[in-house]
């Protein structure tokens, strides 16, 4: 009997499973009407993994969202590559935040033949995952996965479009420093995300001279903090860290309060989002979070992502949405540099990465990291976050390097001058010396000014001693 | 020593909760011997129903003590007729299958209603809106609130409401008759069928009452909340001997009590080697000593005095 059924049930499973291999090999020729040379419609998979269901719902959705509207807008480009119109299709998975949910739907997605994956939304996941796709050589990039060893495993296909929790745990650690914190209490979620974010931020703060007085422990489901913060509050922390999500930061900020416990709250990407101070409320006011990358109104292209956004779902972006927006974009980005859709021919263009994305300057480095990933803080402040200041990152990173480049042109032409006309070049270049100087002060737009005023002077001087 | 008293005022509290639930999975396990996995998600829907109710009373300028009894009146209604829905459709026509039948209906049913919630209230957390005041007591070095004390005293006075409903009424004597053998009940005159309604009618009101307690106390709210909560519960249930009132009582204040004392004791005990994740392994340490001693747990009676 038993076994009759599981074979009922197998039958079943293999139907679903062959309708869909039939379904994918579809590089149909659509015959528009009254165009008789339509170009063939290939449809590109995209699997998209985020928890769908569980405590991590909401952000599992906004995702979701994320990758719909870089979908559509995709789509209404109309693009070609490689000669056919191009279709991309959504196969949106959910993982529930679950590792091992995480490593069946990324077995389905490789079963699927999807040309590319964007996703997980957990490190937890992503990293198990990572390795079947991987191991099929398809492409993966997540916007939210912050654990390094996502990165750190060797895999060619595996990349991020946000910073690493070594970076955002280093920030948060230096932060608390400058706050004058002295002692602190690390909570995590022993998730791979709060795990190693709490590590690193630990690493980080004892660096910078803080004591850890205690390091508690909970889960992502758990609701209920009294007994690990009344221990936490027999130590007499002065600040609470903890690595995890929203749904449990909220309530463990307001239970903090419900103990009497004076302490200030940290926590990193997991719970800077609106849904922290709903369910922190007045507990949530005053303290900081810290978010990789920039604040949306800070970038150029973030108010208008924004209204986009929230004009098509009726939603406001919880987290996530715009890294994932933009790893669907650099994915096509790739694909459209390489001309094909084939996860083996795209797969090197995205290595090669220069999109100017919504939430930053997106290149990669050899890792597959975001390079320069910049790391903002945030204060929780009259029910709204507000952002206090940007730490570490792209913006300084790329400002020093073409500083150091205008510098470098700087020398170039002063050299070439002085070595042009010794007489009139030693007095201009003297001067380029002094603009240099000042201009590497002002900063590198005044160095650039002054490396063009050098080069001029340089060519005006090149000029005389030619008339000479 | 305070932090002793407060990990007991914690645990006392949150094992008030476990008991409450735990009461409606003992009252149906009593009756019928089934484990009705699903009463978990009609906490949860308990819980979601009064937060729509009374927060948009509030939000119509009616006083909070007033919307916030329309809610749980309005939550009671609908999880009572949450739990005859549940009986008449998913386990009555299983009355006599094999006893894994209808335990595998209440899993699908419990997936089920955690999925309809899902639609009607979204996959985010709400936020319960705050239906008692805030007052906190320090008392020894413990601090606790109205909440609290409130959570306990409903939880006991329930269970007491429940033994004179189980042991005073006709209905009583009519479940207990039921709960020693439905055919010779049945052939006394007693009808089988609303006996046993009842007990899910009477078990998912309690399940109503502990959502809006879980809410008051956590003031968030989630279409998944009850499965865990309901896990808890179960455990506790068994501990205390499943099918006994004052079992599912005691063993939810102890497995409250032993997970916070886990909690907050296990670094210490072990050298840090095990962290306060681990907290669980005391309260499922006890229930397995528990059970290899008493196999139907601390209060366990036989079958045949089961209510």
């Amino acid at each position: 009997m038993h076994a009759k059924l599981s074979i009922v049930a197998l039958s079943i499973v293999a139907a679903f499973a062959f309708s869909a291999c039939g379904q994918k090999e579809e590089p149909k020729p659509v015959a528009a009407p009254g165009a008789p040379a339509a170009k063939p419609e290939v449809v590109v998979k995209l699997g998209h993994v985020a928890p769908m269901t569980g405590p991590q719902a909401h952000l599992g959705k906004d995702n979701e969202n994320g990758a719909v509207l870089a979908v559509e807008e995709l789509n209404a480009q109309g693009l070609e590559i490689g000669g056919a119109k191009i279709k991309f299709q959504l196969l949106a998975e959910d993982d529930a935040a679950d590792p091992k949910q995480g490593a069946i739907v990324a077995q389905k997605l490789v079963d699927a033949k999807v040309n590319g994956v964007i996703g997980h939304l957990n490190s937890g996941t992503t990293i198990p995952a990572s390795k079947l796709y991987a191991d099929a050589g398809i492409p993966q990039i997540s916007g939210s996965a912050t654990n390094p060893k996502y990165t750190q495993q060797g895999f060619k296909t595996a990349f991020r479009v946000m910073a690493n929790d070594v970076q955002q745990g280093k920030v948060l650690g230096e932060f608390a420093a400058k706050q004058g914190i002295k002692t602190v209490a690390v909570v995590d979620d022993r998730t791979a995300y709060g795990q190693g974010l709490a590590d690193e931020f630990k690493k980080a703060a004892e660096a910078a001279g803080l004591k850890v007085v205690a390091t508690e422990y909970t889960n992502d489901k758990a609701t209920d903090f009294k007994a690990i913060l009344t221990k936490i509050k027999s130590t007499k922390a002065e600040l609470v860290f903890y690595g995890g999500m929203d749904a449990q930061g909220g309530p463990m900020a307001k239970q903090m309060k419900e103990l009497g416990i004076k302490a200030k709250f940290l926590g990193g990407d997991g719970v800077c989002t609106p849904e922290f101070m709903k369910l922190g409320g007045e507990a949530a006011e005053g303290n900081y979070c810290s978010l990789p990358g920039m604040p949306l109104e800070k970038l150029a292209k973030g108010p208008e992502f924004k209204e986009r956004f929230t004009k098509k779902f009726n939603a406001d972006i919880q987290l996530y949405s715009p890294y994932v927006y933009d790893a669907v974009m650099v994915m096509a980005d790739a694909m459209k540099r390489a001309d094909s859709v084939e996860s083996a021919k795209f797969l090197p263009a995205i290595g090669q990465t220069k999109y100017d994305g919504v939430t930053a300057l997106i290149e990669f480095d050899a890792q597959g990291d975001l390079k320069g990933g910049a790391i903002s803080i945030y204060q929780y402040k009259g029910g709204k976050l507000e952002y206090v200041e940007t730490l570490g990152g792209t913006p300084v990173d790329v400002a020093k390097a073409e500083v150091k480049e205008a510098v470098a042109e700087v020398k170039d032409a002063a050299k070439a001058v002085a070595g042009a006309a010794a007489a009139v070049g030693k007095e201009v270049a003297a001067e380029a010396k002094d603009v240099a100087k000042s201009a590497t002060e002002a900063g590198k737009d005044a160095v650039k000014a002054g490396a063009e005023a050098v080069k001029n002077a340089a060519d005006a001087t090149k000029a005389a001693v030619e008339k000479k | 020593m305070d932090i002793f008293l407060q990990q007991i005022v914690n645990g006392l509290v949150q094992g008030s909760i476990y008991a409450l639930v735990a009461l409606g999975y003992t009252m149906v396990y009593g009756i019928m011997g089934l484990i009705n996995f699903a009463h978990g998600e009609v906490v949860m829907i308990g819980t979601l129903v009064t937060i729509t109710v009374a927060g948009s009373l509030i939000n119509a300028g009616m006083p909070v003590a007033l919307a916030g009894m329309a809610g749980l009146g309005a939550s009671m209604l609908i999880c009572m007729a949450l739990g005859w829905g549940l009986e008449r459709i998913a386990y009555r026509p299983l009355r006599n299958a094999p006893r894994l039948t209808p335990l595998i209906t209440a899993i699908g049913m419990s997936i089920v209603l955690q999925n309809l919630a899902m639609m009607i209230w979204g996959r985010n957390y709400l936020t319960f809106p705050p239906l008692l005041p805030k007052v906190n007591f320090e008392l020894a070095g413990a601090h606790f609130t109205a909440i609290q004390v409130f959570i306990v005293v409903v939880s006991g006075g329930t269970m007491a409401g429940l033994l004179a409903l189980i042991y005073r009424t006709k209905l009583g004597m009519a479940m207990r008759a039921t709960a020693q053998n439905p055919a010779v009940a049945s052939l006394m005159g007693v009808n089988i069928n609303r006996v046993i309604a009842a007990a899910f009618v009477i078990g998912s009101a309690l399940g109503a009452l502990a959502g809006v307690m879980v809410g008051t106390y956590y003031e968030i709210a989630h279409y998944q909340m009850g499965f865990m909560l309901g896990l808890k519960a179960f455990t506790a249930a068994v501990l205390g001997g499943i099918g006994n009132l004052a079992g599912a009582m005691l063993g939810g204040v102890l497995l409250g009590i032993i997970e916070a004392l886990g909690a907050g004791y296990i670094g210490d005990l072990t050298g840090g080697f095990l962290g306060s994740h681990y907290q669980d392994i005391f309260a499922f340490v006890v229930l397995i000593v528990v059970l290899m001693f008493k196999p139907s747990g601390l209060f366990g009676e036989k079958t045949g005095d089961r209510a």
